[in-house]
């Protein structure tokens, strides 16, 4: 008789505004959890035992020959290796054009007054520089749960999100990862339904 | 200076702040795959940046090419064609890995490109599918860009990705014009162009 035994490896609340980095082995499972509907959650995706073969949009979109994540969805890196699955989503489709929000790409978008809010790209830095993760390696990221239609006339926008309290997106590794989040503290357009909220990570392996 | 690549060919150069670099397809199909590097040789173009500021899934005339730092790279100011794909990167390209490296950077440095004389169009449909479109530039397309700082340009002309066309040569004419004069452009663009103007322009 085989015993496969699947034991929860990980499950932990990141606050708004806050981030992790998290390991996770092959064939590990991590289900990232909008516990209370339209909040962006900022994620990149490592080989662990390489950090330059990392996440690539848009090798991932141009491989799938479609712009939106959603189940299927195989996360290509630079190299063009799949890193991991999008093995379960609840919420229906994702974004991965719309980059990370940074406290200058605020104040191109809204203004000199959003110059030290907080961002994604701070969150990031802070994070990833345990796993040797600094300017040079932060590439185009996912935005899970986030509504970034792009249209046939070239049109993109950020619009209210599709997510609701209880959705949920699980990735399933490909190989050893460095997955790395940060929970969006964005307050000045709808990706976060202008007010940033918690998320939960719960990981089999 | 003018400059003819051949198809399949990988090529950078220093553009000083100012200076306009012109490409021109040189045969139907043409496909012009292009990075920047910023004046301090860190900051470099930001594709999610310049599309989200200007709410355009395409580059086009009147858009400026942001950086990661928010800082302006370049403005496109003139193109015969009005769509330029940026979504669907570049296969690795070793000719064009070895231009980075001859500047110091490496794989590392592989961020999202501008497919210059290509369109890939989006469906409207639920997952935005994607398909190439074949001949979109034709012999004598142009593209011109106005350095707004001091640039690293890398230009690579192997084939877009999704194309099974021959590779096509891309020719490459960098000018000093006293002046450029902004074209129109949305106010995100315009305040990134003040601030890179107030701090090292």
């Amino acid at each position: 008789m085989t015993i496969t035994a699947t034991t929860v490896a990980l499950d932990s609340v990141v606050e708004a505004g806050d981030g992790a980095l998290v390991s996770v082995p092959t064939g590990g499972r991590l289900r990232i959890v909008d516990l209370h509907g339209n909040q962006a959650v900022d994620t990149l995706f490592y080989d662990a035992h390489d950090i330059d073969n990392r996440y690539s949009a848009f090798d991932t979109i141009r491989e799938q020959r479609a712009v939106f994540l959603t189940t299927g969805s195989r996360l290509i890196s630079t190299r063009l290796d799949e890193l991991a699955v999008i093995t379960d989503d609840t919420c229906g489709r994702h974004d991965t054009v719309g980059g990370a929000c940074s406290q200058e790409s605020n104040v191109i978008r809204y203004g000199e007054f959003t110059r030290h809010q907080h961002a994604c790209r701070q969150t990031f830095l802070r994070y990833g520089a345990v796993a040797g993760i600094g300017q040079r390696q932060l590439a185009h990221n996912i935005n899970f749960f986030m509504n970034v239609p792009v249209t046939s006339t070239g049109g993109l926008t950020f619009e209210d999100g599709l997510s609701a309290p209880g959705k949920y997106v699980e990735v399933t590794a490909s190989r050893d990862l460095f997955v790395l989040i940060s929970n969006c503290p964005q307050v000045n357009n709808p990706c976060n339904g202008w007010d940033p909220t918690p998320i939960q990570l719960l990981g089999w392996w | 200076m003018n400059h003819e690549m051949p198809g399949s060919a990988a090529w950078s150069a220093p553009v000083r702040a100012g200076r306009t670099i012109t490409l021109t397809a040189l045969a139907d199909g043409a496909n012009a795959t292009v990075l920047i590097v910023g004046a301090d040789r860190l900051d470099r173009l930001n594709i999610p940046d310049t599309l989200k500021s200007q709410m355009s899934a395409r580059i086009k005339p009147g858009m400026v090419l942001m950086s990661d730092r928010g800082l302006a790279l370049a403005t496109v100011v003139a193109s015969t064609l009005d769509w330029h794909d940026c979504l669907t990167g570049a296969l690795p390209d070793r000719l064009l890995l070895l231009e980075l490296t001859k500047h110091g950077f490496g794989e590392a440095d592989l961020h999202g490109c501008i497919n210059f004389f290509s369109k890939v169009a989006v469906a409207d449909d639920p997952r935005a599918s994607l398909a190439y479109i074949p001949g979109h530039a034709h012999a004598g397309d142009t593209v011109t860009l106005r350095a707004d700082q001091d640039l690293l340009i890398f230009v690579s002309t192997a084939p877009h990705a999704l194309s099974d066309g021959p590779a096509a040569g891309v020719a490459v004419q960098l000018e000093s014009p006293a002046h450029v004069e902004d074209p129109d452009l949305r106010e995100e663009a315009v305040r990134a162009l003040r601030l890179t103007r107030e701090l090292i322009a």
